[in-house]
Parts: structure tokens; C-alpha cells; sequence
């Protein structure tokens, strides 16, 4: 690792994925364990977000740590015009790893410089979110068996979806195929198309969320098209209901075919697609749970078999 | 005549350094970015010289005063083409030309209002991810400028 703290998901080498990996679907066999006995662990949600937190503060409690912090900012020290380096500075003399959130971008970074524990960036705004990124990691890796040589297909905005573009980098070490389905507005940025050119990565873009497309891929990343995205509202009204996933689309799928989400959704799922097996967007949630136990033990030093 | 008169423009230095084949319209910006207004020492400054290469430039020489390598190679931010000269008794002891480090410290301001950078008392940090064309990328947020769109912090 190229630092004791996670704040992209560009820290973790290839190896250091695996072996989380490896972690991961060990905790999932055996989740409670006393291996935080006497750790305390901070989680400070300077932007609330109660899906990740509690995600957070069941992977420690499940290991035996204990939780200090906050769920939002207004009941911080930071609402007093405290700077974060100050409340890292303090909180880091009390705990043994800080798990933080902040709607600034580049938050996580700056508080790892200053922090004298190690630091898990839980989303810096639109920036890196890459706990996210390692429990899709897991979630491919366990429905495939592998992570290498996959299609991939993401669907809806991959403009502004950080999370297709921590899951695009960190898949390049996997030799991907990917195919990019976004309306215009939302079209895959030009230096992430750089990013593949130069990892020699194929990738092809659709408008057309068809068929054709679903029925090579091996993971359908589905995210959400949200409207406040649009510069033209017209636009917003005509492509909506395009990148709509429906049970029906999925009738020619491969058999190993699954449907991913960081959710929450709104409608670019329909609800006929939740009984199909191929859905796996909520065993995707619970399965954040293992790849954060992972990530807390290895910043921690702490070996599990 | 022309080459009396460019000597005339900006004297002889015994002591000193001398920034040369600064563009003329950055001349002034390079002046505050290297704080000269804080210096006591005698400071001659010619603007829209004759310059074969520039066409026009302009010139700095500050006498009895030698820049850190830090403080000077930043102005290859705006003046990618200035040569540095070192001057001790008359004579140029040393010539070189500004070159980037790899990374800025403190010098240009993240243009996106929701980098931490913007938004706490502490430094930027910039790596230089192109030389040709210049960009460069911050630290914290990890968006990438231009060389047209950098902005100095005075
Ligand atoms: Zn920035």
C-alpha cells in the first residue's frame, strides 16, 4: 500500500485488492470476531449519510471495537467554525482509525496529512468514495468467481457517478471490456475514455440501452439518472425512461449475469426485476458489511486467517 | 546603436541577479509573484525591450540578492522561456533556465469552489501531470487545470 490510510481507491494496488478480497469472503463466513477488542474507532460524518454509517458501525461492532463521533456536522465542533484539521488533529489523539465523511472534495486526503491515525474516506463529496468501490469489487468477484477478463456494461449517468469511475479504474487491473450506455448529457468523461485508451482497455458507447448489449455482459451496472444532472430539462423529459432496466430485458442474459446498484434506486430499476435471481443489488448493500471489516483490519495491521 | 541603447535601458549590475526573455505582458505579474515589492534592494525593472526570439520582453535585475531555486522556478508558471543569470563582479557566473518542479506548493489556487483546498487555511499542492501543454493536477480533488486557466495566488 502506498499509505496507511484509504482515501481512493488508487491506493490499493492490484495485490492489495486480492488480499482484501481474500479478507472479505472470510469475514463473510465467520463476521463476528473480537479482533477490535480494546480499539476505539471514530466515525465522523461531517455530511450525513446513514446507509454508509451504519454499514461503518456494524463492521466495528461486529468485530468487538467501539464507536465514538458524530452523524452530521450540525452537532459537530465544525458547526462552531472549527477546521477539520483541528477537529482531526483532537479526535486522532483518542482513537485508533478515524472513518470519515465530507462533502468537500479532497477532504480525506488533507485530513490524512494531518491525522496521526490512519483515515477511511466514506465519500469526499463527488470525489472518491472507495469503500463503495471495494464492496462492487467483492460483489463481481463473487458472483463470477473472478474479476478477470469481464464485460462490463454501465448504464445511465457516467458523467457524475463517482462510483463508475472508482469501479472503471480499479477494474483496469483485470483486463475489462466495457461498454458505456449514457444519454448524451451523461456520457462517460473524455479522461476516463484517455484512462482506458492508455491502459489498452476496450470500451464501446451507446445511447441505446438494447439488448444486444445485455445479452454479452457479465455485470449490468445500473445507476441513477437523476434530473438536477440536466441542462435541458427537454433533454431530462426524453431520455428518462430509456435507461429503465425491465425484467423482460433480461430474457436472453447470460447465465452468470448480474444486475448491480449502489443504490438508492428510484426507477432505472423496475420492481419485476427484484425476484429475478440475476438481481444482486441488495445482496451488493450487505455485502459492504465484509469488504469494510477487511479494509478496518488491514489499515489496522490486524491479521485475520 | 541599438545594442548602446539596450545598455542604457538597464545598467550594469556588480552583484546580483538578472531575470531575462520574461514576456512583456507578464512582466509585472512575474514582479508580484517573486514578492519584489517586499525586497530593499535596488531593483531595476525595463519592460518592451527588443528581443529577437520574444519579439518584445522585459527584464529584472535585482542587485545584491540570489534567489532560492524554489522561489525563482515558479515563474516558469508564466514565463516558461525566462533565463536566470547569476552576476558576480561584472561577470555571469552562472546562467540557467526557470524549470517547473514537479510539485507546487503554495503558489496556484484550485479553481473548483468544493476543493477542501478553497475551503481550509492551508496550502495547495499541484502536481505537474503535462509539461507540453502544461496542466496540473491538485492534490486534494484531483482536478486538473490547464495552463490557460492557472491562477496564481498573490
Ligand atoms: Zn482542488
Amino acid at each position: 500500500m502506498k499509505c496507511d490510510s484509504l482515501v481512493s481507491i488508487n491506493d490499493f494496488s492490484k495485490e492489495d485488492i486480492m488480499d482484501l478480497l481474500e479478507k472479505a469472503r472470510s469475514f463473510e463466513e465467520n463476521p463476528n470476531r473480537k479482533v477490535l477488542d480494546g480499539k476505539v474507532i471514530a466515525t465522523l460524518f461531517f455530511e450525513p449519510s446513514t446507509r454508509t454509517r451504519l454499514s461503518f458501525e456494524t463492521a466495528v461492532n461486529r468485530l468487538g471495537g467501539r464507536i465514538i463521533g458524530f452523524s452530521d456536522a450540525a452537532t459537530s465542533s465544525s458547526s462552531k467554525g472549527e477546521s477539520l484539521k483541528d477537529t482531526i488533529i483532537m479526535v486522532s489523539n483518542y482513537v485508533d482509525l478515524i472513518i470519515m465523511r465530507h462533502h468537500l472534495e479532497g477532504a480525506a486526503r488533507y485530513a490524512s496529512e494531518v491525522s496521526s491515525v490512519p483515515i477511511i474516506n466514506a465519500g469526499d463529496g463527488a470525489n472518491q468514495h472507495p469503500t463503495q468501490t471495494m464492496l462492487d469489487l467483492y460483489s463481481i468477484y463473487k458472483t463470477q468467481g473472478t474479476l478477470e477478463n469481464l464485460n462490463i456494461t454501465m448504464v445511465g449517468d457516467l458523467k457524475y457517478g463517482r462510483t463508475v469511475h472508482s469501479l472503471l479504474q480499479a477494474m483496469s487491473h483485470f483486463n475489462p471490456t466495457f461498454h458505456f450506455v449514457a444519454p448524451d448529457e451523461l456520457k462517460m468523461p473524455q479522461e476516463y475514455k484517455i484512462f482506458c485508451e492508455e491502459h489498452n482497455i476496450p470500451y464501446y458507447e451507446h445511447s441505446d440501452f438494447s439488448e444486444e448489449v445485455i445479452n454479452q455482459t457479465d455485470i449490468l451496472y445500473m445507476t441513477r439518472v437523476q434530473r438536477e444532472r440536466f441542462t435541458d430539462l427537454m433533454e431530462y423529459e426524453r431520455v428518462k425512461d430509456v435507461y429503465i432496466l425491465r425484467n423482460s430485458m433480461l430474457a436472453g442474459s447470460k447465465p452468470n449475469l448480474r444486475v448491480l446498484h449502489p443504490l438508492p434506486r428510484v426507477n432505472e430499476i423496475a420492481y419485476d426485476v427484484d425476484d429475478n435471481p440475476k438481481a444482486y443489488y441488495f445482496q451488493q448493500a450487505k455485502n459492504g458489511l465484509y469488504a469494510r471489516q477487511a479494509i478496518i483490519c488491514k489499515l489496522l495491521g490486524i491479521d485475520v486467517e | 546603436m541599438s545594442i548602446i541603447k539596450k545598455e542604457l535601458a538597464v545598467a550594469a549590475l556588480e552583484n546580483g541577479t538578472v531575470i531575462d526573455r520574461i514576456p512583456s505582458e507578464q512582466l509585472f505579474k512575474v514582479v508580484s509573484m517573486l514578492s519584489l515589492n517586499t525586497i530593499p534592494n535596488s531593483i531595476t525593472i525595463g519592460n518592451n525591450l527588443h528581443s529577437g526570439k520574444l519579439g518584445k520582453k522585459g527584464i529584472i535585475k535585482v542587485a545584491d540578492y540570489f534567489f532560492r531555486d524554489e522561489e525563482i522556478n515558479k515563474i516558469a508558471l508564466i514565463a516558461p522561456d525566462a533565463t536566470i543569470n547569476v552576476i558576480r563582479d561584472y561577470k555571469v557566473v552562472e546562467k540557467y533556465n526557470v524549470t517547473l518542479h514537479d510539485t507546487l506548493c503554495g503558489i496556484v489556487r484550485c479553481s473548483n469552489p468544493k476543493c477542501i483546498s478553497n475551503n481550509e487555511p492551508m496550502s495547495t499542492v499541484f502536481h505537474v501531470t503535462n509539461r507540453q501543454p502544461l496542466e496540473l493536477t491538485c492534490r486534494y480533488c484531483t482536478r486538473t487545470i490547464k495552463g490557460n486557466k492557472i491562477e496564481i495566488i498573490q
